[in-house]
């Protein structure tokens, strides 16, 4: 059985000549002990489908199941197995970590004065690097800090799914580490885990199976190896201060001097030097590389049909 | 764990939830609205004692005593539920509560228990120090007990229904300060309905606060404006009413869950 199941999920906002279509017929499943990436521009739907996942929002048409349970009709069960990890960083001013991470468990039916209870907080805390703040309020802990809290209060019902919306939004570089360490850690231990993410190394290096989005509709979805092999897999990087040619700049990102031109194979890669050489363009740094999944993104987002997202 | 003994134990958190969060801000939530009803007594006693005709053998500031502390118990658990979850929409903290499993049951219980709560123990505080300006005995205290318990109910559920409608503190302050202040002030609380014109009584029975405070006076004094089984039937009705109507803007996640 699937851990997560999205079957024919459409959600549309508003009505009449304001009518949004947020996701179109979104399929696809995810298997238990899965580390699943969910990509896509702003707007895509990414945080529309976790919230119709997590029961924030509710599917104008389609099922979504976690373990077989209905996310609306047996919503209880679907949630129980679910942890959610919010994009923005909110908390309640009025407790502390500890008190927090109590409340959060107890909605859960953890018992705030079980002694294996908060030894599981404990190990929350120490693992989030937040022991010394555990008596600390909400309000007096940094950003960073409050995005640990929200990792652990997504984690302190012992959740077999979580979901993960942006976590890393804003956060050092440090941090980031830490609590990729300590997912990547759940995610050996068995829990399936939902990421969206704009940081599409960090999707490339996590991620096993990968799906994309844009204006609702799933554009690709496959392991991320497959993915990053089946299309463009070399990649072309130089600088340059002159003008690119047409025939080049049409395939290409370009940064400032920066130049990266993806080539399907040994000829494209020929046929690009000669089209820079018949240009005149004096080429600098030039590298040879493998496509990455940014690369991957980018090209099946430009080839991915454009659906309009308001219907008239 | 069952799923009937998890959701009790979810029920139970959000109560303690909701009671610490206003018990934290005692000073705000408890003693301020103590000092508020206090000073109303203060001033209201020394201007009208001897002045206004109430029940016979009842002086004034006795009269007084019981329209305060109830007054006092509905305002506050009005504010409990609606300030509450206004505060958790706006800051977002409310996703912490949407994505548990807790029932629509489960959130009401919580809401309205913790608003009774809150509404005793600013009523009981009001009585513990207005009770040595004008000691008095208690006739009926289990009407007391009945339109105390059943008034911050009902006044709870309106403001988890003000709560769910608002979108901003605006709002929330618009319907405290034009709906529930002028209908607990203008409801009995500083006089008699009795000594109104006609027509004025008449307006006065149409408000349900009216029958709350007249009922809960009764407990004290045994003599009311109309029968206290009236006033049990207007408020028990407004209760059912309205607990009817939160239940089901909980069920139907109105403005909760796009």
């Amino acid at each position: 059985m699937p851990a997560v199941s999205f079957q024919h999920v459409s959600k549309t906002f508003g009505s009449g000549s304001r009518e949004v279509q947020a996701l179109a017929d979104v399929s696809f499943d995810i298997e238990p002990g899965e580390f699943f990436g969910l990509l896509g521009p702003n707007g895509a739907g990414k945080t529309t489908l976790i919230s119709v996942l997590a029961g924030l929002a509710r599917a104008t048409s389609g099922t979504v199941l976690v373990h077989g349970h209905d996310v609306v009709a047996d919503y209880a069960a679907a949630r129980r197995s679910l942890g959610v990890v919010p994009q923005e960083l909110v908390f309640d001013p009025f407790f502390s970590v500890r008190e927090t991470l109590r409340i959060q468990g107890g909605y859960f039916g953890m018992r705030a004065d079980a002694k294996a209870n908060d030894a599981w907080i404990d190990e929350l805390l120490t693992h989030l690097g937040l022991t010394d703040k555990a008596d600390a309020n909400m309000r007096q802990l940094s950003g960073g800090m409050k995005r640990r809290v929200l990792v652990a209060q997504a984690l302190v019902h012992r959740p077999p799914v979580i979901v993960l919306d942006e976590p890393t939004a804003g956060v050092d570089v440090e941090l980031r580490q830490t609590l990729w360490q300590f997912i990547a850690r759940l995610n050996k231990e068995g829990h399936t885990v939902l990421l969206t993410t704009h940081y599409l190394e960090e999707a490339e290096a996590l991620c096993g199976r990968i799906a994309m989005l844009k204006n609702g509709r799933v554009v690709a979805l496959d392991r991320t190896s497959a993915l990053l092999a089946g299309t463009a897999s070399t990649m072309l990087r130089f600088k340059t201060d002159d003008p690119v040619p047409a025939a080049v700049a049409r395939r290409a990102r370009i940064t400032g001097r920066t130049v990266q031109v993806s080539a399907h194979d040994a000829a494209e890669v020929e046929t690009t030097l000669a089209t820079l050489r018949a240009g005149a363009v004096k080429v600098e740094d030039l590298e040879i590389g493998r496509a990455d999944l940014e690369d991957v993104f980018l090209e099946i987002m430009a080839s991915a049909p454009s659906t309009p997202t308001a219907t008239s | 764990m069952s799923a009937t003994a998890v959701s009790l134990k979810g029920t139970a958190t959000l109560f303690r939830k909701e009671v610490l969060r206003f018990w934290k801000v005692s000073v705000q939530t408890v003693a301020a609205p103590v000092l508020t009803a206090v000073l109303y007594l203060l001033i209201f006693g020394h201007v009208l004692e001897g002045h206004v005709k109430v029940f016979d053998q009842v002086p004034y500031t006795s009269f007084l005593i019981p329209g305060l502390v109830m007054m006092s118990v509905l305002q506050n658990a009005f504010a409990n539920t609606s300030s509450s979850l206004i505060q958790s929409k706006i800051t977002g903290n409310l996703v912490f509560l949407l994505v548990t499993p807790l029932s629509h049951w489960a959130w009401f219980v919580a809401y309205v228990g913790a608003s009774v709560v809150r509404g005793v123990a600013v009523g009981a505080g009001v009585f513990v120090v207005t009770w040595w300006f004008a000691p008095s005995g208690f006739a009926q205290p289990l009407w007391i007990a009945i339109f105390g318990l059943m008034g911050a109910a009902l006044m709870g559920t309106l403001g988890l229904i003000a709560g769910l409608w608002a979108e901003k503190f605006d709002q929330i302050a618009a319907f405290q300060n034009f709906i529930v202040m002028p209908m607990t002030f203008l409801s009995g609380v500083f006089y008699s309905v009795h000594s109104l014109p006609d027509f004025w009584r008449s307006v006065s029975h149409l408000n349900p606060f009216f029958y709350m405070i007249d009922g809960f006076r009764h407990g004290f004094f045994g003599v009311s404006d109309v029968s206290p089984w009236l006033s049990l039937g207007v408020v028990g009705t407004s209760l059912a009413l309205l607990c009817m109507l939160c239940l089901q803007l909980l069920r139907s996640g109105y403005k909760l869950r796009h």
